[in-house]
C-alpha cells in the first residue's frame, strides 16, 4: 500500500473568485500541503505558472482575461514551459458532455465539478499523482492519454496508427492506494 | 523507438503519434505503508474539518456574491446588453451556482444555475429578457436574505423550479431554429457530482 505525502506537492490554484480560492486554499491544508501558490487570473496564472514551478495546477474554467481552457492549451505547448506536463485539475460549473470534452481535448488532466467537496479534490489528486497517463502527440492534440481504459468492445476505427502503442498499460498504483472512505 | 535519459521524457513513435512516458516528478509525494503499519491521518476528514473552520464566514461570504450579482444586473440595464455587460452578469451567477451549496445554500444553486442557461444559451443576447433576468436576480436574494440554509424549504424550491420551467420555455422559443441544440445540452452530465 502507499499513501501520499501532500507536504511534498506544491500546488498553484488559478480562479478570479477570492472565496472559492480561500476554500481551495483551506482544503489543501487540510490534506497536508504547505505550499499553495495562487492567481486571480489566466494571464497572472500563466506568470504564476513560470515562475512558481508548480507540481500540481488547479484552475477554474470561466475567467476574465483569458478562460481556464485557453490557459490549459498554453501550458500544453511543447517547448513554451518547463513543464508541459504539469497535471491540470479544471474545476468548474461547467459539468455538460460538450465541456468536459473541450477540457479533455486542452489536454486537461482530471475535471471536477462544482460544488467541491473533500473527497473529490482528494481523490483527482490522488489520481494525477498515483496513476500518471502517458503523454500523446498527434498532428492536432497533445496531452494526457485520452484512453483511461482499453475497451474491448470497441468497434470503431482506430485512430492511432503503429501497432503496440494503440493500447498503453495504466500503471496499477491506484488500486493500492488507501483511499479514505 | 524509445529513448530515455534521466530526468527527460521517454518517446515511442510510431506512425501518425508518440507516446511519451514523462519524469514522474509527483513520485516524491507517493510513500510505501508497510504492512501492518498503522495509518491514523485522514486527510479528507482533516480538510472538511479545516473547510468546517470557514463556516462562519460563509454567510458574509454568500452576501457579497449577491451584491455582485445585483450590481451586474444594475449595470446591465444602465448600460445595454453588450458583451461586457452579459458576461460580468454570467459570471457572477456562475460562481454563485458553483458555490452557493458549499456556503449551505444548497436552493440558491438551481436558481443560479437556470439564470446561467437563460444568458448562456440564447442565440441573440439582445434579446435578453431584462424582467426575467430580474425575477432571478430577486430570487437569489430572497432565498439568501431568509437564510433559507439546506434544502427544505418548499417555497424556495417552488420559485427555483418555477423559474427554471419559464427559462426552458423561452430557450425553447429562442432555439426554436436550432433543431437539437437544447437537447444536446440536456444529455447526462460526464463528470457527475461527487456523492
Amino acid at each position: 500500500m502507499i499513501r501520499i505525502d501532500y507536504n511534498r506537492l506544491r500546488f498553484l490554484i488559478i480562479d478570479d473568485n477570492a472565496h472559492m480560492r480561500r476554500i481551495l486554499r483551506q482544503l489543501l491544508h487540510g490534506f497536508g500541503t504547505r505550499e499553495v501558490y495562487e492567481a486571480e487570473d489566466g494571464a497572472a496564472g500563466l506568470e504564476g505558472f513560470t515562475h512558481y514551478s508548480p507540481d500540481i495546477v488547479i484552475t477554474d474554467w470561466a475567467m476574465p482575461i483569458f478562460d481556464g481552457l485557453e490557459l490549459t492549451q498554453m501550458i500544453r505547448q511543447p517547448g513554451a514551459n518547463n513543464n508541459p506536463y504539469v497535471p491540470i485539475i479544471m474545476l468548474t460549473g461547467h459539468s455538460e458532455k460538450k465541456r468536459v470534452i473541450a477540457a479533455r481535448e486542452a489536454g486537461v488532466t482530471e475535471f471536477l465539478a462544482k460544488p467541491i467537496s473533500a473527497k473529490g479534490l482528494y481523490q483527482r489528486v490522488l489520481n494525477v499523482v498515483a496513476n500518471p497517463r502517458p503523454f500523446i502527440r498527434t498532428r492536432s492534440y497533445f496531452g494526457p492519454d485520452r484512453r483511461r481504459n482499453a475497451n474491448p468492445n470497441y468497434a470503431g476505427p482506430e485512430r492511432r496508427k503503429g501497432g503496440k502503442a494503440d493500447v498503453i498499460k495504466q500503471p496499477p498504483l491506484l488500486e493500492k492506494v488507501k483511499t479514505p472512505e | 523507438m524509445r529513448e530515455k535519459k534521466a530526468n527527460q521524457a521517454a518517446v515511442s513513435t510510431f506512425a501518425d503519434h508518440e507516446v511519451i512516458l514523462p519524469p514522474n516528478k509527483l513520485k516524491k509525494a507517493v510513500q510505501k505503508v508497510k504492512p501492518g503499519e498503522k495509518v491514523d491521518f485522514d486527510p479528507v476528514a482533516q480538510a472538511e474539518a479545516a473547510l468546517a473552520e470557514l463556516a462562519d464566514e460563509f454567510g458574509t461570504w454568500m452576501e457579497q456574491e449577491c451584491d455582485r450579482l445585483d450590481r451586474a444586473r444594475n449595470a446591465l440595464k444602465a448600460a445595454g446588453i453588450n458583451q461586457g455587460t452579459r458576461d460580468a452578469l454570467f459570471l457572477a451567477a456562475h460562481d454563485i451556482k458553483g458555490q452557493a451549496e458549499t456556503f449551505g445554500f444548497p436552493l440558491v444553486a438551481p436558481v443560479a444555475d437556470s439564470l446561467c442557461r437563460l444568458i448562456e444559451h440564447m442565440p441573440d443576447m439582445t434579446r435578453l429578457p431584462t424582467s426575467l433576468v430580474d425575477q432571478h436576480v430577486d430570487a437569489v436574494r430572497a432565498i439568501t436574505r431568509k437564510n433559507t440554509r439546506g434544502d427544505s424549504d418548499v417555497n424556495a424550491a417552488k420559485l427555483a423550479n418555477t423559474l427554471r420551467r419559464v427559462t426552458d420555455e423561452f430557450l425553447a422559443h429562442e432555439n426554436r431554429d436550432r433543431p437539437g441544440y437544447l437537447e444536446e445540452l440536456a444529455g447526462p452530465p460526464l463528470a457527475p457530482r461527487e456523492p
